[in-house]
């Protein structure tokens, strides 16, 4: 019985798929001269044989749709952010989308102040009305939001009214453009035009 | 087969509910097996099955597709499983054993309408003898021997599911081969 352990340990390795050809060799030569080895290792292929019999091991027919019915449901939110994480760049520029019209329109909706880009020569009345003095010339542009403008003097640039007018009556000078914002779209235009305008500066240095 | 399941992970990932079903059915019998041979009990086996493949079905995104599905799938079950057993309370289910009788379960304290063949009496005697004796094994022993008979996974890939050094896996079977023979030589 010496040999036994060494034995067994073979027949294991066998069991396990992972016996070498020489060591197939000492095990299968060992079993026929020895009755008791042979009876172990019939049992444990026996027992391994019993041990794979699970046929009769089966899941319920209901199984798999038990297994569905109890899914989570998939939320709203979280297919949307498959979604959104399957498109990174129409995601990006919607936010920055939604960010730019944002300040925009909020830009539009709350400044009813009577803004004046220069006010060093200019009188400015009680009806919100911005008079460029005769004799006054305006070194460069002149931006006026929320409010009119009567130019007698001369401007030496352009002249940008927002949510304003031009009173023409005068009889002043403009070098420049003049430019007159009312509308939501002519300022949202407006704040474009004037993003290209700084971003071509920009490369232009 | 193997392409078949990649294909469906990969509609279930993009958020396509129903071709889990096909991995369900697929798996099913293989993972149900695996718990009842680990925990012992039909009712049970078949509710851990359920909670892995609706584990496995949350955590999917986890789940690299390199990999092979069923070691990740498996792990899950043996997981759930062996945690069951750590916390388990007393329950009672129709085919636990009733205290002081022999082998008997309420199964057999309800008429039964049909009386089973004579043989079908017998396969399921010795089946139930069999689970019997792999339940006095140690939790750890029987998981790797469900692995290994269930699915006849290489010990490689127990080692990997168990999360245990290949020679643990190795002594484990030996040791549980081993003992299961003592007390079936007789059947």
């Amino acid at each position: 019985m010496t040999c036994k352990n060494e034995i067994i340990y073979l027949m294991h390795k066998y069991l396990d798929g992972h016996l070498a050809k020489e060591e197939e060799k000492q095990l299968r030569s060992h079993l026929q001269s020895c009755e008791a080895c042979q009876q172990h290792f019939h049992e444990l292929k026996r027992t391994v044989t019993l041990l794979k019999s699970n046929s009769h091991i089966q899941a319920p027919d209901t199984f798999t749709n038990n297994v569905m019915g109890n899914l989570p449901k998939e939320k709203k939110r979280v297919s949307y952010m498959r979604w959104f994480k399957g498109h990174p760049v129409i995601t990006a520029a919607a936010v920055f989308f939604i960010f730019m019209f944002g300040s925009m329109f909020t830009a539009w909706d709350q400044d009813t102040q009577l803004t004046v880009s220069k006010n060093k020569d200019l009188v400015i009345q009680s009806d919100n009305t911005v008079i460029v003095p005769e004799g006054i010339t305006v070194e460069g542009d002149l931006v006026i939001k929320n409010g009119d403008l009567k130019i007698d003097g001369s401007v030496n640039g352009d002249v940008t009214i927002i949510n304003g007018q031009h009173l023409r009556a005068s009889a002043g000078d403009i070098t420049g453009e003049i430019e007159q914002i009312n509308q939501v779209f002519e300022w949202i235009w407006y704040h474009v035009k004037d993003m290209t305008k700084s971003v071509f500066a920009l490369t232009k240095r | 087969m193997e392409m078949m399941i990649k294909e469906k992970i990969k509609q279930v990932k993009k958020g396509n509910q129903s071709a889990f079903e096909d991995v369900v059915a697929f798996y099913q019998n293989k993972v149900y097996q695996i718990c009842y041979r680990i925990i012992g009990n039909a009712h049970e086996a078949e509710d851990l099955a359920q909670e892995t493949f609706i584990r496995a079905y949350v955590n999917i995104h986890s789940f690299d597709s390199r990999r092979k599905f069923s070691t990740w799938l498996y792990r899950i079950a043996t997981n759930i499983t062996i945690d069951r057993i750590r916390k388990k309370k007393p329950d009672y289910f129709l085919d636990a054993e009733v205290k002081g009788t022999d082998g008997l379960d309420m199964y057999s304290q309800l008429s039964s309408d049909q009386p089973l063949p004579e043989d079908e009496v017998e396969s399921i005697e010795l089946q139930n003898y069999i689970q019997e004796e792999i339940m006095n094994l140690p939790a750890k022993y029987r998981s790797v021997i469900a692995l290994r008979f269930v699915d006849e996974l290489s010990l490689n890939e127990i080692s990997e599911i168990l999360n245990i050094p290949v020679g643990t896996v190795k002594t484990r079977i030996h040791r549980g081969r081993e003992a299961l023979r003592k007390r079936l030589r007789h059947v």
